[in-house]
Formats: structure tokens, C-alpha cells, sequence
């Protein structure tokens, strides 16, 4: 089977990181991850289903282990080798039951909710998973599977950069609506993060919105605030305002509902506008503000943009971190001062809209629909080619692009009832 | 001697290039044979004895007015008003002229026993000026007698505890005005006329009012019925002015106007080729030329902006008039005009214009994008009696780097107007209607106004509205020289060299259009016949 697989050699880590440093996306060349003929994972016993990838996403936290860039807190929930790929739209092999208990038929086309929890791993679910929040599970490295946080970070169940097959567990399979193209499937996974951040802290009508970062992340999360409103009658918060870099994420996050667009350095003095505050010093360059967002989303996840979250989010407000931030040195003087939360936002599970409870995938199936977000993928590539839609993808915003998927040719660009 | 008029020239193959400003730099252009070249009349000379003039001027009042002396008595509550850092321009070798009249006003004063003597610099939404700046306006004595016990003070338009409503005229224009000065038993006005546009019911119905009422006359309408502003018949904003100052004076406020112009002696003798005609330039011109242009090319922005900055004009008292507001300024006017004026024979399709490092809003400051807007658009073409040099519907080509640069400090929310309102609009009415509200009322920029040295927020609005008459006149802008993507948000055309430029405008004009350029500064007004 081919499959772009990462092997544990840190010698390649440490090249990786260094060719990174030229750009993201540079370390595939010289890294750990190598294109190659190997074997199939094996067959996991009940309750899987071996599935070939359509198409297969590439995500800020698989740049980050290309290039050597990762969090060490990974270490102990992956397992080598493996084959990365975790935002994954397939074709069941075989008839199976999916994670509401329905039966598919072999050939149906199914969306990967790639957390490995306790339910894949064949354990007694953890008081988490039985809540359906299989993101906080516990059990990432134990039971039957080797350690793995996600299909596509274990060694035992394959991944989506491969021609296939992978293996998905019933508790990870999503039936995809007929009505969704290859391409907004493919966007379920990390549509399904954005509705989660967006969910993770509660929004008022009168609230400030600030989003920091205008890729996939960023405007999915501007999407699922006005999606969240649109249909489940959720508060729309009074304004937007986005740090976007690049003209077409500029552009996107207005059509998505930004209230107000501007450039990342910008962003301070259009909050600072937006709600009227002050600078705390008294000289025309703006430092902290004496006001703020009620909530920053923090969609980049570096130290320039939690120090820029710290500044321009209200005292008593709370900063939502969504990009994957990494080891980095941040000053927390203003965390402390401010009184801010500081909340992460990690995968999916269940979400509670009022009365109403909804698997996290089955809300981003009716998301990216309603808001077309099979726009955002810009560029497919044959995993033949995973170098070059590796670079694309560290470059996406300067070269227009948002999303970078790789695409097996089996894959169509229509509409079923179009084609 | 008396020194020569105003000139035409029409260049023909034998003319030097010609100086041309582009910000903190200069060079010398070449422009198409037949062109016409604007000069302005040399400076006249300083008065031999300008505090004999002055003493002269209080003592022989112009109007109706007693001399100052006879208004002045002990018991009195008396204010003195000057005009604030945006004059002169360049700012002027010591002693400044109002240090000159104060003086002469503070020697009266005391003579008659006057005590309770408070300075207000007549400020409007302009930054607040630093120590060294009060010090050089009003000279050391001055301010040493007057600051520290707090009697000297800065206008403060958003102070409610320190405005004074007077009225509305008939129009519905509210004038609100600063308390001290309107409750004071005479109100004493320094002004300075640089330009024919200051001065006369201007000094305190602008320079000491709120936001409140200016925005009365400072607003998109008035600026685009002032044709041109520097000419009052033709002016709104001049008529609204004199509402506003025959309400305040109906309504009691004494005022006694002292008003003064200097002449055009802008540059001092290392840089006096920069006033001089280039074919009559001397060896040591053309060598202090070659020195200067070099080194301001070659040195970095800032320090080349240091260099310039620091230049004080030779301006001398030409004349200075005291006593009734209107009556003083027409006798102003009158030299305002006999030392700027220039007759210009008919109109042109392009006028060019080199943009100088400076202009009332950024003394010892940024000339940002948005007053580099102001200069050319709303100063330089506005400087006309009878109708613009350029035809409606031709073309302004200026020369400045337009670079998006700003003094955090002086000009806050125009860094804001730029990201915020000019990436939306250039449009004076859309932007006055959409923008401008939550900009004059902004806390933070407010407070930097009142506590800093900020331009209240409102200003950059102002300088665009400024723009407006030309703006609606003018078929292109093009700033040759201009950070494109700066020169393309305000809704202008960079080009690269002025024949890129003439290019350009030519698909505006036509295939051969007349070209007449500004040699500004020093300052002249073109009357255009
Ligand atoms: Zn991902
Ligand atoms: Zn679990």
C-alpha cells in the first residue's frame, strides 16, 4: 500500500526542523516522512471497517510534525510509524455500522471523527467518552490500539495520505448526506473544530468578537458564529472584527459575516475603536487596552498572537485558543493583571444548543453546507506530489490558498445529483 | 528698492530645470517646453521698526475701537488669545511675533494695573503645544511669568466646564466658545496671517470654539461652496465665520484684534536658493543646492525630516494693524494680497505641484498621507482668487513619497481614518455621515487631545473635507513619487516620473495639454483672470 508514513528517527526531526525554519511545509523534503510501498493495517477486529481515502486534508498540526515543530506532549499519545492524515473523507470497503448505530452499505462515503477514545481502543468508556466528549479522553494510549490521539497519529490504524486502506472504528464513522460534495466533506473535520471553539464559551448579543488569524480555522470559526445564529438561534454577537493577512482571507472572512476585516497589525487600534476603550498609556502608540474583545479567538496560536489576545481582550474576558500553540514564551502579566480565562479548544464531541444535544460532525455536515465551505479548498495534489502540496500549505495565505487537500482519483469535484 | 512682483514664466529649450519639493527631499525637473512656471513675488522688506509699529498699532486703533490703553484698566479680567503652532510656516527665527505683540500688550497692561492677565493658546481640535513650542511662541519672560501660576493655558474644545455657549446665528450655527475668554472684559487676539484664510472672526470663532460648533462650517457642504476658501467673498467657510463672529460680538464679548502678516522670507540664507528664480541662481546657490539635495537624499527619512524641521524662517513684520475685528482684517487682507498675489492669465489642463516636508498640521511632526491630501489639494490649490489655476476637470500632478507614515503621538486617529475610513471610502459626504460621529466622540482620542499632543480625533475629517472643492474639481490626482498602494487608497494615481504622469493625465486632458506649475513655497495667491 503506499502511504506517506513518519517514521521515530530523530535525526530526520531535527533536519526538519531545521529545513522549517526556511518556511512551513519545507521539512518534507529532509524529515521523517517518506513516500513509500508498505504494508495495510492489519484488520482490528469488530466494530472496524477498512476505508479508502477520497480525500485527505492537510492541517496546521501536521505542518507542525512535518517540519519537527510539534508539542513534546505529544510524545507519549502517537506511535511510529505512522501515517498522517486525520481530516478524511472515504469509501467504506465494507458494510458496517456507523457511530449512531445505522447500517451502510460497502461503497457508502463516509467522514472520519478521527479521535482514537476509549470506544476504538475497546475499553470501558471513561466518564468523557460516555459524555460524548471524546476529545477530553484519557485513554489515548491504552486498550488494544497503540498510543494514538487520532487516526493518523497511530500506528495501527492507517491514515488519510495513503491510497488506502485505513481502518475507522464505528464510533469514528460518519455517513456523509448525499448533498455534500467531496470537497465540503472534506471540510467536516476541521469545520467540526470551529463550531466546537466557537461553542466553548458563551456569546452575547452584545459582545465584541475578535478573531486573530484568517486561515481555515479563523474563518470557520467566523462562519459557525453566524451559522450557530443563523440556524440554532444562538446570540450573534454585536461585531466581528478580524486580523486578517491576506486579500482573499480578508475577503472571505467578510463574506462569512465579519463585521469589520482589517490587517493583523491593525488589529488592536479596530478593537480599540470598536469599544471605545483607551490605550493604558497616554501616548498615541497603543500598547494594552484599558478595554477589549468579551472573547478573542486566537486561530494562530503563536506567541506574537496570545500576547496580541492579552492585549486586546476586555479585563474579565476570555481568549479562546484554537490554533495548536506550541512551546513558546508569552508573558502572562496581562493574563494575571486582566483577569482573563484562557480556554482551549481542542477537536469535537457532543455540543448542547439549548435542549437540544448534536454530535459535534453532525452539526459541521449541515455547517459547511449552509455556508458553501468546499470554497476553501484551493488546491488538490496526488500524494505523489507531497512535497509540493506540502509547501503549498505552509504557504497557503501568501499564495491565496486556504485549505490543501490530498486527493485520491477516485475523488469527483461535483455534486452527485450534478454529475 | 521695492522688491519684484509675482512672475509667469513660459519655459522655452533654454530654461534650467526647475526646483521641485517631494517631501522631506528636492530636485530639479525638467518640465515640457512651453510650460508656465508660477513664481511669488520676492519678499518685501522687514519693517525698520517693527516694535515701534506695534506700539503704534495699539496706540491708533483701526475701526472702531479705542486704543488699547484706554480699555485697559485695574480690576479688569483681561484674556490674550494667540494663534497656535500651525503658524507661521516654516516657524520663524526668534523673537516670534507674537512674543513681540504680548509684550507690547503685557507693558499696557501693567501700566494700567491690570492683574488678573490670563494667555490662551487659541488652540481648536490642534494638538496642544509643548513647553519648548509656548517657549519659542511667546519667549521665555513670557512664559516664565505666566505658566507656572497657571495663567498661561492651552484651549481645551472639550472641556464643558470651560465652554461657553453664546447663541445661535440665524443659520442655526451654534457657537460655543472658551469661558475665560468670553467672560473676560476684553479679549485680547495675536494673530498671524499667513495666509489669506486667517484671521478675523476666524481667530475666536474657530480657534476657541468646540466641536460643537465647528462642525457647523467644518463639514463636506461648506468646504465645497468655498471657492476658494483663501477668498472671502467666495467663501463659506469665511461667511459662516462671520456669523458666528457678529453673534459673539452682539452678544457683548469686547475684542480687540490684533492682526499681523509677515513677509514671504521663508527660508534662511543656506537654503535661500529654494526662494530664488533657477536662472538666477549664483555659484553659491548652485552649490548649497548641490550640498543640500545631496545630503537630504542620501540621509534617512527621519534625520532628513530633523534637518528640515529644524529650519526657522527670516519671516519679518511686514505690518500689523490693531483695534475692530473686521476693520483690521480688511486692511490685512489688503497685504496679504499685495505681498502673495500673483496675476495669472487663464486657466491650464495640469498644474504641477512639489509638496514641501511641511504644512500647518505636522510642525515638528509626520507629514502623513492624509496632509499630504491636504497640502496640495486642500492648501496649494486652493491658494486662488477667481477660479482655480487648473480647469475643472483637468489635472493635479504632485510630487511627494506618500509614504504611509504617522506620529503615533500628533496624529492617533489619523492612523485609524486611514485603515478604517479610507480603506471604505473617500467620499467627504459618506465619510461625514458614516464615520465621523464615532470618531469626534471617541474617549481615548479625546482624552489624548486634552491630556497629550494629539490632533483631536475629528481632524483628519477636516483635512479631507478640506480636499473636497478640488477633490469635486479635478478629473485625476496624480502623485508622482507616492507609495502606491497609499496613493491608490485615497483614491489618487502614483506614478513613477513625471513623464509616466503626464502620460496619464493626457487620457484625462487630452493629447496636448498646457501645463502651469506652483513654485510654492514661499506662498503666493494666483489671481486667475
Ligand atoms: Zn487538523
Ligand atoms: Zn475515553
Amino acid at each position: 500500500m503506499k502511504a506517506l508514513r513518519m517514521e521515530r528517527r530523530p535525526t530526520r526531526f531535527v533536519a526538519a526542523y531545521l529545513a522549517s525554519t526556511f518556511g512551513s511545509g519545507r521539512g518534507a523534503g529532509v524529515g521523517p516522512l517518506r513516500l513509500g510501498d508498505g504494508p495495510s493495517p492489519r484488520d482490528l477486529g469488530p466494530g472496524w471497517t477498512p476505508v479508502t481515502p477520497l480525500l485527505a486534508g492537510i492541517c496546521g498540526s501536521d505542518l507542525a510534525t512535518v517540519d519537527g515543530r510539534a508539542s513534546r506532549s505529544f510524545e507519549s499519545i502517537v506511535s511510529f510509524p505512522f501515517i498522517p492524515g486525520h481530516e478524511i473523507v472515504a469509501l467504506a470497503e465494507r458494510a458496517g455500522i456507523d457511530a449512531h448505530g445505522q447500517a451502510f452499505e460497502a461503497g457508502t462515503r463516509i467522514a472520519i471523527q478521527p479521535v482514537l477514545g476509549c470506544a476504538a481502543r475497546g475499553l470501558a468508556l471513561c466518564r468523557f467518552c460516555q459524555a460524548g466528549e471524546v476529545g477530553r479522553c484519557g485513554n489515548l494510549a491504552h486498550g488494544h490500539l497503540r498510543p494514538g490521539l487520532q487516526t493518523g497519529y497511530c500506528a495501527d490504524t492507517g491514515g488519510g495520505w495513503s491510497d488506502g486502506p485505513l481502518m475507522a472504528h464505528q464510533s469514528q464513522i460518519f455517513v456523509v448526506p448525499e448533498v455534500l460534495t467531496d470537497d465540503e466533506a472534506v471540510m467536516v473535520e476541521p469545520m467540526a473544530c470551529a463550531l466546537h471553539a466557537a461553542l466553548r464559551c458563551p456569546i452575547d448579543v452584545t459582545d465584541t468578537v475578535a478573531v486573530i488569524g484568517a486561515g481555515t480555522l479563523g474563518l470557520g470559526v467566523i462562519g459557525a458564529l453566524n451559522f450557530l445564529s443563523d440556524a440554532y438561534g444562538l446570540a450573534r454577537p454585536h461585531k466581528i472584527i478580524v486580523g486578517a493577512k491576506y486579500s482573499h482571507q480578508q475577503r472571505s472572512a467578510k463574506d462569512l459575516g465579519a463585521t469589520d476585516v482589517v490587517e493583523p497589525k491593525q488589529l488592536d487600534r479596530a478593537v480599540r475603536a470598536a469599544v471605545h476603550a483607551g490605550s493604558m498609556g497616554f501616548s498615541g502608540h497603543l500598547g494594552e487596552l484599558s478595554g477589549g474583545a468579551n472573547v478573542t479567538f486566537d486561530c494562530v496560536g503563536s506567541a506574537d498572537s496570545i500576547a496580541q489576545a492579552l492585549r486586546i481582550t476586555a479585563p474579565g474576558g476570555r481568549i479562546v485558543l484554537v490554533g495548536m500553540p506550541g512551546k513558546i514564551s508569552v508573558d502572562l502579566a496581562p493574563l494575571w493583571r486582566r483577569e482573563i480565562e484562557l480556554i482551549g479548544a481542542y477537536a469535537y464531541g457532543v455540543e448542547q444548543l439549548g435542549d437540544v444535544s448534536i454530535p459535534t460532525f453532525d452539526l459541521a455536515f449541515e455547517f459547511v453546507v449552509a455556508k458553501g465551505l468546499g470554497n476553501l479548498v484551493s488546491a488538490r495534489y496526488p500524494i505523489d506530489r507531497f512535497e509540493e502540496a506540502l509547501a503549498h500549505a505552509g504557504q497557503a495565505g501568501s499564495r491565496g490558498a486556504t485549505k490543501i487537500v490530498f486527493e485520491s482519483s477516485r475523488s469527483t469535484k461535483h455534486r452527485k445529483d450534478d454529475a | 528698492m521695492s522688491p519684484r512682483p509675482g512672475f509667469v514664466l513660459e519655459t522655452d529649450r533654454s530654461t534650467p530645470p526647475t526646483l521641485m519639493w517631494n517631501g522631506e527631499k528636492f530636485g530639479l525637473q525638467q518640465l515640457p517646453t512651453g510650460s508656465r512656471i508660477v513664481y511669488a513675488p520676492e519678499p518685501f522688506d522687514a519693517l525698520n521698526d517693527p516694535e515701534g509699529a506695534i506700539r503704534d498699532a495699539l496706540n491708533h486703533p483701526t475701526g472702531e475701537s479705542e486704543p488699547l490703553h484706554a480699555l485697559l484698566h485695574a480690576g479688569m479680567k483681561l484674556t490674550i488669545c494667540f494663534d497656535d503652532i500651525s503658524l507661521p510656516l516654516p516657524p520663524m527665527v526668534a523673537p516670534d511675533i507674537r512674543q513681540m505683540v504680548i509684550e507690547a500688550v503685557l507693558d499696557q497692561a501693567a501700566a494700567a494695573g491690570v492683574d488678573d492677565v490670563v494667555l490662551i493658546a487659541a488652540l481648536a481640535l490642534h494638538r496642544r503645544m509643548t513647553e519648548p513650542e509656548l517657549r519659542h511662541a511667546l519667549g521665555n519672560r513670557v512664559y516664565d511669568a505666566f505658566a507656572p501660576n497657571g495663567q498661561l493655558l492651552q484651549h481645551d474644545a472639550e472641556d464643558p466646564e470651560n465652554l461657553l455657549f453664546i447663541g445661535e446665528t440665524p443659520h442655526g450655527e451654534e457657537v460655543e466658545i472658551n469661558k475665560r475668554a468670553a467672560e473676560s472684559d476684553l479679549l485680547v487676539y495675536v494673530n498671524i496671517n499667513l495666509v489669506a484664510m486667517d484671521g478675523g472672526h476666524k481667530s475666536v470663532a474657530t480657534g476657541l470654539a468646540s466641536y460643537r460648533s465647528l462642525r457647523h462650517h467644518h463639514n463636506p457642504k461648506t468646504m465645497t461652496h468655498s471657492k476658494s476658501f483663501m477668498h472671502a467673498p467666495s467663501s463659506e467657510l469665511h461667511s459662516a465665520n462671520w456669523r458666528m463672529g457678529r453673534l459673539i460680538k452682539d452678544s457683548g464679548i469686547k475684542i480687540f484684534q490684533i492682526e499681523t502678516t509677515l513677509n514671504t522670507d521663508t527660508f534662511p540664507s543656506n537654503f535661500s536658493f529654494l526662494q530664488k528664480r533657477e536662472w538666477e541662481w549664483t555659484l553659491r546657490d548652485r552649490a548649497a543646492y548641490a550640498a543640500s539635495s545631496s545630503a537630504l537624499s542620501l540621509a534617512p527619512t527621519k534625520l532628513a525630516r530633523n534637518i528640515l524641521q529644524g529650519i526657522r524662517a527670516p519671516h519679518a513684520l511686514r505690518s500689523v494693524y490693531a483695534g475692530e475685528v473686521e476693520a483690521v482684517h480688511e486692511k490685512i487682507l489688503e497685504d496679504v494680497w499685495a505681498q502673495q498675489g500673483v496675476r495669472v492669465e487663464g486657466q491650464t489642463d495640469i498644474v504641477t505641484m512639489g509638496l514641501p516636508y511641511i504644512s500647518p498640521y505636522n510642525v515638528n511632526s509626520i507629514l502623513n498621507p492624509i496632509l499630504v491630501a491636504c497640502l496640495g489639494l486642500g492648501y496649494f490649490f486652493n491658494m486662488y482668487r477667481g477660479k482655480p489655476v487648473v480647469r475643472e476637470g483637468g489635472v493635479a500632478i504632485m510630487f511627494h513619497p506618500t509614504q504611509p507614515e504617522f506620529h503615533p503621538g500628533h496624529h492617533p486617529s489619523y492612523i485609524d481614518f486611514f485603515e478604517q475610513v479610507l480603506t471604505q471610502t473617500t467620499d467627504p459626504e459618506v465619510m461625514h455621515k458614516e464615520f465621523e460621529e464615532a470618531f469626534a466622540t471617541d474617549p481615548w482620542y479625546i482624552h489624548l487631545y486634552r491630556t497629550g499632543h494629539a490632533y483631536h480625533g475629528v481632524h483628519p475629517f477636516y483635512m479631507w473635507y478640506w480636499c473636497s472643492h478640488a477633490m469635486e474639481h479635478l478629473g485625476r490626482v496624480i502623485i508622482v513619487g507616492g507609495d502606491p498602494k497609499s496613493v491608490r487608497r485615497m483614491g489618487f494615481h502614483p506614478a513613477s516620473t513625471l513623464d509616466d504622469a503626464l502620460e496619464m493625465a493626457k487620457d484625462v486632458v487630452g493629447p496636448s495639454p498646457t501645463l502651469t506649475h506652483l513654485h510654492n513655497p514661499p506662498l503666493f495667491m494666483a489671481d486667475v483672470q
